[in-house]
């Protein structure tokens, strides 16, 4: 039998009644690398983590850890950590009897117990925090009760359900650079659900990004994603994407807007004719002022300037279709509001997307 | 305002109209008893007003000492096995969907409607030798004759356990469904079977619950006054059923406010005992 180290998902599918909760998930994430698993609300990203966990059976499919088949095995013998949303710490322990809770269930002499406790309380950078009570800790604080409540049995998955996002957006920039550090540090197989692309993108080796249909879209390194999305969702849910839907001409252009764009690279066996989408990235269009003619140069009219500090946004109505650019400061274009001015989207920032 | 100590005497309007209620419905009355329990017995007559400790006194004999333990130890059984039945049975409603709780809760909640004489009555029936429920076991070859349950200590226990049942679900309801089921799952995660994680944190997160309804059922049991007569025997009599029948039928009121007044300092000084135990294993407050 071909033996494969990690976690993988066969086939598996989740239906609450008639409900599609999970669908066609096929997935094999590697040993110790860090996943996010991406989508919006009511994807299914969380159902997928708990089958994982074994809160939930699976209606269909299999789960497999190190090539054994752990399906039917029940959550309590599946000797993995999970982080819930609510955190769920129990509110009659201390933070000590929390953190050591997996270790009293396993019976670990109370030495042993409490010496793990001081060690993973240094590990989450509470010492000290042992005899008191959760009611009076603060919520980064209790976050960190709850990751090393997780981490206690050195456990095969690190399962996290959305984990940070009780905490506001500052501690949550922290936390997530801290979560990272820690995973890099212990190389545990990390899972962690989330609906914040830019806490996936800042976090994972791997996303999984999942749509509103229940199933998976794309997995793949964040830039992968971001640079090479699989499909239309996936480019307009993974940052900013402009959009333009039209037809493949054949010999690398396609007719778009009245126009012909000119594009680097094109699916292997792409009829002409078919109708495709075109996504290209704000930050990859440069604007010009005025009409310029020349080699993918859409005109157009100024219609809002964002300027926050730090990036500039231009919109831009090509006939009644918008086009967002993005720049930085020191390159902004020489345009205002209501200017006529051209875009002009590169070749090879030209993805094109066939479904 | 919340927070803030009330000022003056239109902050303190709203607490009037209980604090009359209460004075009314409570304090005069026990006042009266207290008063009434240091008075002196004339026989054949009412009382004369005195301060004469003498029917505290008389408190002291075999026969009252038995029939209190006697009290607080069947409301105490009564509490321990309603609350151990209750507790899981409530866990189970809470867990189920909303449709089926309401049914659940709905049947119990019309037990209560019954009185206790008529619970009293269809236990005794059930128990009963001619139509009792051995009658059915005798039926199913399970014993050889009919038998006559009742009445007997486990009439009583039942029948006062069939009454409290209710009250203990109603008391426990409201903490169990507000229990985050996050809780248990993350017991589970952590490896604990799930008989484990109902008693370590299930039981452990609500044992101020737990507590709050052993006391409130133990003093609900406590006043029973109908059932001890109709499914016990007269060993079975309880406190309640002893000052009944001082102050109606040996006309001796003054004797019967002493022993209530001494029943229910008893039952209070138990009452903060047991609450006194609830709260000392949760965790230091620093």
């Amino acid at each position: 039998m071909h033996l494969m180290t990690g976690l993988a998902l066969k086939d598996l599918h989740k239906y609450y009644g008639s409900v599609v909760a999970v669908q066609n998930v096929n997935l094999h994430i590697p040993h110790g690398r860090f996943v996010c698993f991406l989508g919006p609300s009511g994807c299914g990203k969380t159902t997928l983590l708990r089958l994982i966990a074994g809160l939930e059976q699976p209606t269909r499919g299999r789960i497999l850890l190190d090539s054994s088949d752990i399906t039917d095995q029940p959550a309590h013998r599946r000797n993995f950590g999970m982080v819930f949303q609510s955190l769920a710490l129990f509110p009659h322990l201390s933070v000590g009897e929390n953190i050591a809770y997996s270790l009293r269930v396993r019976k670990v002499e109370n030495p042993m117990r409490q010496r793990r406790i001081d060690e993973l309380l240094e590990l989450v950078r509470l010492p000290g925090y042992s005899g008191r009570h959760i009611s009076q800790l603060s919520g980064g604080q209790r976050q960190r009760v709850a990751i090393a409540r997780a981490l206690a049995i050195e456990p095969r998955l690190f399962l996290l359900d959305e984990p940070l996002s009780a905490l506001d957006a500052k501690l949550r920039e922290d936390m997530q650079l801290e979560l990272r550090m820690l995973q890099q540090r212990l190389q545990i197989t990390t899972i962690v659900v989330t609906h914040d692309q830019r806490e996936a993108m800042t976090m994972s080796d791997l996303i999984v990004v999942m749509g509103t249909d229940n199933q998976v879209h794309q997995m793949g390194t964040p830039l992968e994603i971001y640079r090479e999305p699989a499909d239309t969702f996936v480019a307009d849910f993974i940052g900013t994407s402009n959009l333009l839907q039209g037809f493949y001409s054949g010999d690398r252009e396609a007719a778009v807007l009245g126009k012909t764009l000119k594009i680097e690279s094109v699916p292997e066996g792409l009829a002409s004719g078919s109708e495709i989408t075109i996504s290209v990235r704000p930050e990859d269009i440069s604007i010009l002022p005025g009409a310029r003619e020349g080699e993918n140069c859409l005109h157009g009219i100024v219609t809002f300037v964002r300027d926050v500090g730090s990036s500039v946004e231009i919109y831009l109505d090509c006939d009644g279709f918008q086009i967002i650019s993005q720049s930085t400061p020191q390159r902004r274009p020489p345009v205002k509001q209501k200017d006529a001015a051209t875009a002009v989207l590169p070749p090879a920032a030209c993805k094109v997307l066939t479904s | 305002m919340i927070g803030d100590k009330p000022k003056g005497l239109g902050d303190h309007l709203p607490i009037i109209y209980p604090a009359v209620m209460l004075g009314v419905f409570f304090i005069i009355p026990f006042g009266i008893m207290l008063t009434i329990s240091f008075f002196k017995r004339q026989s054949g007559g009412f009382y004369t007003p005195t301060f004469d400790l003498h029917n505290y006194q008389n408190l002291f004999t075999p026969h009252f000492a038995r029939v209190l333990v006697f009290s607080i130890f069947i409301s105490a059984l009564c509490a321990v096995i309603s609350v151990a039945v209750g507790f899981p049975f409530t866990y189970f409603i809470t867990r189920m969907r909303r449709k089926a709780q309401v049914v659940w809760l709905v049947m119990l909640i019309s037990v209560l409607s019954l009185s206790a004489v008529i619970i009293g009555f269809a236990w005794s029936l059930i128990l009963s030798q001619t139509a009792g429920i051995s009658n059915f076991f005798v039926r199913l070859g399970l014993m050889a004759h009919p038998t006559s349950w009742s009445p007997s200590f486990w009439a009583l226990l039942c029948g006062l356990c069939y009454v409290a049942f209710p009250y203990t679900v109603l008391v426990l309801y409201p903490p169990l469904s507000r229990l985050d089921p996050h809780l248990p799952e993350a017991a589970q995660t952590l490896g604990a079977s799930p008989i484990k994680t109902f008693f370590t944190v299930v039981v452990g997160s609500l044992r101020g619950a737990i507590v709050a309804s052993l006391v409130m059922v133990f003093a609900f049991t406590l006043g029973t006054y109908v059932l001890p007569q109709i499914l016990g025997r007269p060993q079975h009599w309880t406190l309640s059923v002893l000052i009944t029948d001082e102050a109606i039928y040996h006309s001796n009121l003054p004797l019967s406010a002493a022993m209530a007044v001494f029943f229910m300092l008893v039952s209070l000084a138990l009452v903060a005992l047991t609450m006194r135990i609830g709260k000392g294993r949760t965790v230091e407050h620093k």
